[in-house]
């Protein structure tokens, strides 16, 4: 596992991937909240976070952390998207070989939390990271999940002189907490 | 050629800030794609994709309406049209059924096909390109140079210009700053869009998905804020299954970025929510626009394995010195001379077709295993059959097809050469043929041509005969490198035979086109070089070489010509470069090097023919390195020098800068000479160093190891 996780941080960091790990939830919590604030997350406007709820909150509520850090919605809209600082989602799976983050996005709020913020921030288990393409391709079915989204680092373009510039219309920051306690990591 | 396209040539080579940044893009991009691939069985991998694609492509009825009702079955509504009027007409009836105000599109080429954004603009529906290049090449009213990179041709002034005049004044050339400045500007619009328009990069017919390849995550807003979606797709993207993905996904990004993966791969199959929860309004448009007809042409099929990562313009000599824009208005360089003359008309590829200086530096490359500069061959073919060889070429080809005129003109030509001639060389031509002389000298015609020379050889008599194909540049201009190999072969105890009726390999008439005059050629050579009962037909010129082994055998296969097949496959089996000849009498124990020689540093140079066709590029070095030298290898040793026949004649502009190049990466080495295995590649690089002033010496490998063996 450990040999597979590097593989994917070495590979999620070379495409400017922050990528942290953490052996809990609560301690990967404390993280979000505490990197929420550095950011200034706060209930003045324009400086919210969106947060699709998933299996890595299960037990702890929404509510516990909406306490902590004002300003982080569970309510995710195009609006309220739209004027966020982070976006915060729960990922499925994750590549090793190329450093890429797998989600079903059928879900608009997936996709609204990923694409629309300067920051989004991946919530993920460690046991999901597998070694290719190949291997998150036969556990995600494409004929039954209508909208599959690979996520390797954040937005980037080299179209003026091929100069590579991070954050064009997605986020600039991708920043990826994986978490070992997996059975509450789950998608 | 038209005025009007020599002008356009004209224009870009004296573009400074567009070959300044296409020089240096092709020097990263080698490096950058060769680190991608580390680890990777790229020949592996293009096999698949020949495959994949190959059987898609021969199945598209089938596959498009598998995928029609796959995609139709999870909510998406899949229009089929060979007509891009049609694909038009249904996205504005669409666009004013659902009163559709404004449009968000990411990037694809088959919309820059069929130019939809002026379909937009006339029906009076605001249209905004969101990849970040092809929003500054709208802006500026241009169209893209470069499939993957489309406004490369522009430096970060020229943007900077583009969005203070289009945009909001003031804007400051800062890449971080523009990028930001786009954004910005174009975040609104995503939001306010009623319609998204995409193409797609591979389409799945057994689960109707259409995948899409992105950097920016433009697209992933194309496709989610806008309640309409819009896909339009080249049929030729179609695959059958979800596994083959894997393939085109592994060589896309790498080959046309250098990136293992892009940033966003978005598989959608089907309908999705829209922000408002209703579902989303999807339409797939499966274009076909002379594809089809592509399929039914044994030749052109394999153009549609095409991935659209525009490698064969990343590496193009021509490419990089003269950028997109002389190509036409949607698909560039190599790939793009093929898809225009198709999805256009075949007339339109009159003038580029002729910019393919035919070096094969693509093929090797090219993740769907597509022959581009076979294919443009085959464009040129065609167009001399349609249109007819010009009056002058004719003359000339008339004159190459009847040996004894075209023999007794080269040797009235080396008498009427005198007053320009300066000790071997040619250094300048009068009026319409100055361009010529330009920027290299020329060779004076020999005196003596080699096949007078060889009988005055006194050759011992043996029992193994060797015969040598000389080419009409060893023949009548350096007929020392025919003396040369004479003399090597003798050590060997190889007898040389020169058949008399040998004549021009017929390269000239079929890079022109003209298959017929090259089909003669053939003939004539075949029954003059399987005359002897001989071991090898050996030549010194790749070009030669690749005429008798390979060319002989095409030329005949496309004219439908059976009867001499036969006899031009005993000629292929037998014949074999000098190199490689020499290099298996060595390994035999047949010739043996002079030993303890210390003959110094030289530079060698990879000729196209001998390093990409006959694949000969170890055997040269190894000869000259066992004689005594040491190889200081140059920067793009396997870079066409420009030469390529009468390329240099046709397009001395091109050719020039290329040969520059050429000469500086020769004399950056610091050695002293530079050897090479082919007389055309001698005569564009000896002339280029003469021009100059250069004492750096010019050698055929044949002339360097003359006097090398005991």
């Amino acid at each position: 596992m450990t040999t597979t996780f590097e593989a994917f941080q070495t590979r999620a960091a070379a495409v400017s991937a922050e990528v942290h790990r953490f052996a809990t939830r609560h301690e990967g919590l404390a993280f979000i909240e505490g990197f929420l604030r550095e950011v200034g997350v706060s209930e003045a406007p324009g400086s919210g976070a969106v947060w699709v709820e998933g299996s890595f909150l299960e037990g702890i509520g929404s509510a516990h952390v909406s306490s902590q850090v004002p300003g982080v919605s569970f309510e995710v809209t195009r609006e309220a998207s739209a004027c966020a600082k982070v976006g915060i989602s729960q990922l499925d799976w994750a590549i090793a070989a190329t450093g890429t983050l797998v989600q079903d996005a059928t879900a608009v709020e997936k996709r609204l939390v990923s694409t629309l913020p300067p920051i989004h921030l991946a919530v993920l288990g460690t046991e999901r990271i597998l070694a290719d393409f190949n291997s998150v391709l036969q556990r995600l079915q494409p004929e039954q999940i209508n909208y599959i989204a690979f996520i390797t680092g954040p937005s980037r373009t080299a179209d003026i002189e091929r100069v590579l510039t991070i954050g064009v219309h997605g986020p600039e920051r991708l920043i990826v907490v994986v978490v070992d306690e997996f059975e509450k990591v789950t998608a | 050629m038209t005025t009007e396209f020599k002008d356009s040539i004209e224009t870009a080579l004296h573009n400074p800030n567009l070959t300044g940044a296409l020089g240096r893009f092709s020097e990263a991009y080698r490096i950058s794609r060769a680190k991608a691939y580390e680890g990777i069985d790229f020949e592996a991998v293009r096999d698949r994709i020949a495959e994949v694609k190959g059987n898609a492509c021969s199945r598209f009825e089938e596959l498009a309406e598998q995928f029609k009702a796959n995609a139709e079955r999870r909510g998406a509504k899949v229009f089929r049209t060979s007509d891009p009027a049609e694909v038009k007409r249904y996205i504005l009836d669409l666009a004013k059924a659902q009163n559709v105000q404004s449009v968000v599109k990411s990037k694809s080429m088959a919309s820059e096909e069929i130019h939809l954004n002026k379909a937009f603009e006339q029906a009076g529906i605001q249209v905004d390109e969101t990849d970040l290049g092809e929003w500054i090449i709208q802006l500026a009213h241009q169209t893209p140079s470069h499939m993957v990179m489309p406004a490369i041709h522009m430096t970060k002034e020229e943007v900077a210009e583009v969005f203070s005049q289009e945009v909001e004044a003031g804007q400051a050339p800062d890449i971080p700053k523009l990028v930001k400045f786009a954004r910005g500007k174009l975040r609104p619009k995503f939001l306010a869009a009623d319609m998204g328009i995409t193409g797609a990069n591979i389409a799945v017919a057994e689960t109707g998905s259409l995948v899409i390849i992105t950097n920016e995550g433009n697209a992933r807003l194309v496709t989610t804020l806008p309640r309409i979606h819009v896909a339009i797709v080249g049929i030729e993207k179609l695959v059958a299954q979800v596994a083959d993905i894997d393939p085109i996904l592994t060589a896309l990004p790498r080959s046309a970025t250098g990136q293992l993966l892009t940033s966003y791969v978005s598989m959608l199959s089907g309908q999705v929510p829209n922000t408002d929860g209703s579902p989303k309004d999807l339409h797939i448009i499966l274009m076909d626009n002379h594809r089809s007809d592509m399929v039914k042409d044994p030749k052109f099929k394999e153009a549609l394995q095409c991935i659209r990562c525009a490698t064969c313009l990343n590496v193009c000599p021509v490419f990089r010195l003269v950028g997109g824009h002389v190509f036409g208005k949607t698909y560039t360089g190599g790939i793009g001379t093929i898809l225009t003359a198709w999805f256009d008309e075949l007339k339109k590829s009159e003038d580029i077709q002729g910019l393919c200086i035919q070096c094969g530096s693509c093929v090797p490359v090219c993740p769907g295993k597509i022959d581009i500069p076979g294919l443009i061959l085959e464009l040129r073919r065609r167009l001399v059959v349609e249109q007819g060889q010009s009056l002058a070429m004719k003359a000339i080809f008339g004159v190459v097809n009847n040996r004894r005129l075209f023999h007794s003109m080269l040797r009235m030509a080396a008498v009427t050469q005198k007053p320009f001639k300066q000790g071997r060389f040619i250094r300048h031509l009068p009026l319409f043929l100055s361009d010529m002389t330009d920027f290299r000298s020329l060779p004076a015609i020999a005196p003596e041509p080699f096949r007078d020379k060889v009988k005055a050889i006194a050759q011992p008599k043996q029992a193994e005969k060797v015969v040598f194909y000389a080419g009409c540049l060893i023949d009548f201009a350096y007929p020392e490198t025919g003396t040369a190999l004479v003399k090597i072969l003798n050590k060997a105890g190889i007898e040389v035979v020169f058949p008399e009726d040998q004549t021009c390999c017929g390269a000239p008439a079929r890079y022109s086109g003209a298959y017929e005059v090259a089909a003669q050629n053939a003939r004539d050579n075949i029954k003059a070089l399987l005359e002897t009962d001989a071991t090898y037909v050996v030549s010194a010129c790749p070009t030669c070489t690749v005429a008798l082994k390979h060319d002989f055998l095409d030329t005949f296969k496309t004219l439908g010509i059976t009867d001499a097949m036969g006899e031009a496959q005993r000629l292929s089996d037998r014949t074999i470069d000098f190199s490689s000849l020499v290099k298996k009498l060595v390994d035999e124990g047949r010739l043996t090097f002079k030993e303890g020689q210390h003959l110094g540093k030289i530079t060698y140079h990879d000729s196209c023919h001998l390093k990409r066709t006959l694949k000969a590029t170890d055997e040269p070095r190894e000869l000259l390195q066992k004689a005594g030298h040491e190889i200081a290898e140059m920067y793009e040793c396997d870079t066409c020098c420009g030469m390529a026949g009468s390329y240099s004649l046709k397009l001395p502009e091109i050719s020039a800068p290329i040969l520059e190049r050429k000469l500086k990466n020769i004399k950056d080495t610091g050695a002293d000479k530079v050897v090479m295995d082919c007389p055309g590649c001698v005569m564009q690089i000896r002339g280029g160093l003469d021009k100059d002033g250069s004492p750096i010496q010019v050698e055929h490998t044949a002339e360097r190891l003359e006097d090398r063996f005991e």
